[in-house]
């Protein structure tokens, strides 16, 4: 009677480990689940899709956003786009990196450098946005999350619900609309259902606006959305792969460890009754 | 020790083993307390969260000393440096995920450990000290884990810091000179985050000092057992190697696979998504929300919300607080049943399921935004909480008729159903 209980006890106390704190997400239209590639267990990073999202970055969102703790030699890293290392040789080379210690205080970029922040300072990028801020890429999609409904929270720690981020970047980029009559909002700001309001952000996406090699990809903002989601997300966590891969043989192994260690211990406390 | 099964000193063959026992008895010792130690057999799985946590110390001492390697205590750069060591350090993501959901995990296992204390009795004469001790150690943990979160200087990590050092200018008059005292400054800052660092790897080891009086506390009376009653003989134990060892191993690798879960399939889910945007002193995030293992407490001082005669809501709710954890202090003299084990305690055992239950629901409402039904339920939770210690405990044990004894562990043993 006790065991069970005591069980009951174990469960409850592991469910609510960390009960669900609040959420970044927003109390605007229902958010979108999506199925991603890199989600659950077994998922991996698409490398056409974090390609595509990385062309969605450069030619769009780089425009105003840093991603600071990006370098190009990232870009080649197994697991994520696996570009070849002669490529990001060549697409450094196309940038122009600021090096106090060059001959005209500026140089080609090499794979070493980090991804060139779009303003020097901050006060440039406020000024050039209207007084809002852009955050960096680096490691937005873990600072953003979305709420599941109801009890949801409680499956999160089962399925191991790590793609919160990419749901709210996704749910962000496909909901601009009209404001509603009696939504009022400020000047320079851009009405988004999800996000709830008034957003400094103008609408960036739209369908048509990046021209993907791969003519059976569809060019929508849709597809934009979830693929520079997918991107944001490698950009937040670009060893995913790497640590899942790594976490099957932890777990085979610990699991054999403790078969064995449970067999030992029976047949040792076999002769003694307890 | 009288129960010892073998109990003639131990007098190492090797004659260099010897020439240096004789000198400094190590190895006697070792053998006395690791081996040797009488240990009840009727031991369930409850009683190996002390091997468990012992474990869980030693894997954040580990983990934080090499994280130190790579830490850049300094506003502009720890939370970069963080980074740093997820992308860059070899086996850094690793390490660095394996230390943050160890706090978690020691967590949970200390909660497992004191609530295991707290049905069998764990505190009642002759382990008061042991009990006490424990309290310490517990309170350590919790300086040292809220010192570590703030390390990574988040969002939470920063505004913790603010509200968490805040509760001591509730202390009248000299309340607002520790504030700054503590924070090293008028606000949390690089002074604060510096100080926190230091701290943060000094307390593991004073938590292993206290480890070990923990230890030799129990090595005096023995551990206790699931029937309360003391073993008589040699019938009742086991050497504690390689019994207690084996199955304590056993419990250990078993605890490691939802570690290992949380590490490489979930490492941010135990965390917070603020605390991955860096600290900022002029945006404050809507909820602030400490780590899960904080949230019954933090549910129990935020419940204060209103004046107690000459004592604002602010102090009240600090003292309350403080009492919460305080109170354990006190426990083996507000409970005076002399019966230990809550299995045969019929009344006991049901209001510590209660005090379980409300226990969780703290955690729950510490979680949630302090408006409402929340708010309500809260005072209710807490007030349940001191009512549980400060009378339902010294009332119950008083009343209560306990179930007859069993004579031994052995009797005891042999009348459980096969």
């Amino acid at each position: 009677m006790i065991k069970a209980k005591t069980i009951l006890m174990a469960i409850a106390l592991a469910g609510l480990f960390s009960a669900p704190a609040n959420a970044s997400g927003t109390a605007g239209v229902e958010p979108k689940f999506s199925d991603w590639t890199f989600g659950g267990l077994f998922g991996t990073y698409d490398e056409h899709q974090l390609q595509r999202g990385f062309q969605v970055f450069r030619e769009v969102c780089a425009a105003c956003h840093s991603a600071n703790l990006i370098s190009f030699r990232n870009l080649s890293e197994e697991g994520g786009l696996n570009y070849s290392e002669s490529q990001v040789k060549a697409l450094a080379a196309e940038y122009t990196i600021a090096d106090p210690a060059s001959l005209d205080g500026e140089r080609s970029g090499i794979p070493a450098d980090r991804w060139p922040a779009p303003f020097a300072t901050e006060q440039d990028a406020r000024d050039a946005n209207n007084g809002a801020l852009p955050p960096d890429f680096s490691v937005l999609a873990k600072a953003r999350t979305v709420q599941r409904p109801g009890l949801g929270w409680i499956m999160n720690y089962f399925i191991a619900y790590q793609e919160g981020g990419p749901d709210y970047v996704y749910n962000l980029m496909t909901n601009y609309a009209e404001a509603p009559h009696d939504v009022e909002i400020p000047a320079g700001q851009y009405y988004n259902a999800f996000f709830g309001g008034g957003i400094a952000m103008a609408p960036p996406l739209a369908d048509g606006l990046v021209t993907y090699d791969d003519a059976s990809v569809p060019m929508t903002t849709e597809q934009y959305a979830k693929d520079v989601s997918a991107f944001m997300m490698w950009m937040a966590e670009p060893h995913l792969i790497a640590r899942k891969e790594l976490g099957f043989k932890v777990l085979i192994i610990l699991s054999a460890f403790a078969v064995l260690m449970y067999l030992t211990k029976r047949k040792l406390w076999s002769n003694v009754k307890h | 020790m009288a129960l010892t099964h073998n109990s003639e000193k131990y007098d190492p063959k090797n004659p260099a083993l010897k020439w240096f026992n004789d000198r400094l008895p190590l190895l006697s010792f070792g053998k006395e307390h690791f081996v040797d130690f009488p240990t009840p057999k009727n031991l369930n799985y409850w009683w190996t969260f002390g091997m468990i946590l012992a474990l869980c110390l030693g894997v954040q001492i580990v983990t934080g000393i090499i994280l130190a390697m790579h830490f850049t205590p300094h506003v502009d750069l720890a939370f970069n440096s963080v980074e740093h060591i997820r992308r860059d350090v070899n086996w850094g993501r690793i390490i660095q995920g394996t230390h943050a959901v160890g706090a978690s995990m020691f967590f949970f296992a200390v909660y497992v450990h004191i609530f295991r204390g707290l049905f069998y009795g764990s505190y009642k004469a002759p382990r008061e000290v042991l009990w006490m001790l424990g309290v310490i150690i517990f309170l350590l943990m919790m300086a040292t884990a809220f010192m570590g979160y703030v390390l990574p200087w988040g969002q939470m990590s920063f505004w913790a810091a603010t509200v968490i050092t805040n509760i001591f200018a509730a202390i009248p008059l000299v309340g607002e000179p520790i504030l700054q005292w503590l924070r090293g400054g008028f606000a949390v800052d690089n002074a604060t985050l510096n100080r926190f660092f230091s701290l943060h790897y000094l307390l593991p080891f004073v938590i292993a000092a206290v480890v070990m009086l923990h230890i030799w506390a129990l090595h005096i009376p023995g551990n206790g057992n699931p029937t309360g009653v003391e073993p008589k003989d040699s019938h009742d134990t086991v050497p504690f190697t390689p019994y207690a060892t084996i199955k304590d191993l056993f419990a250990v690798s078993v605890f490691l696979i939802p570690f290992a879960w949380f590490v490489f399939f979930a490492p941010d889910i135990l965390g917070h998504p603020d605390n991955y945007i860096m600290a900022n002193s002029q945006v404050t995030p809507p909820h602030i929300v400490p780590e899960w293992y904080f949230l019954p407490f933090y549910a129990i001082l935020r419940a204060i919300d209103f004046n107690i005669l000459f004592i604002d809501s602010k102090l009240g709710g600090v003292i309350f607080f403080a009492g919460s954890i305080l109170i354990l202090f006190f426990l083996p003299w507000l409970d005076v049943s002399k019966v230990r084990s809550g299995s045969f305690r019929p009344m006991f055992r049901i209001f510590f399921w209660v005090f379980v239950l409300d226990f969780l629901l703290l955690m729950y409402l510490g979680a949630q935004p302090a408006e409402g039904i929340y708010v309500t339920l809260a005072k209710v939770a807490t007030a349940y909480y001191f009512l549980h210690f400060l009378v339902i405990l010294p009332v119950v044990s008083r009343i209560e008729t306990p179930k007859p004894l069993p004579t031994s562990i052995s009797e005891a043993v042999l009348a459980k159903p096969a």
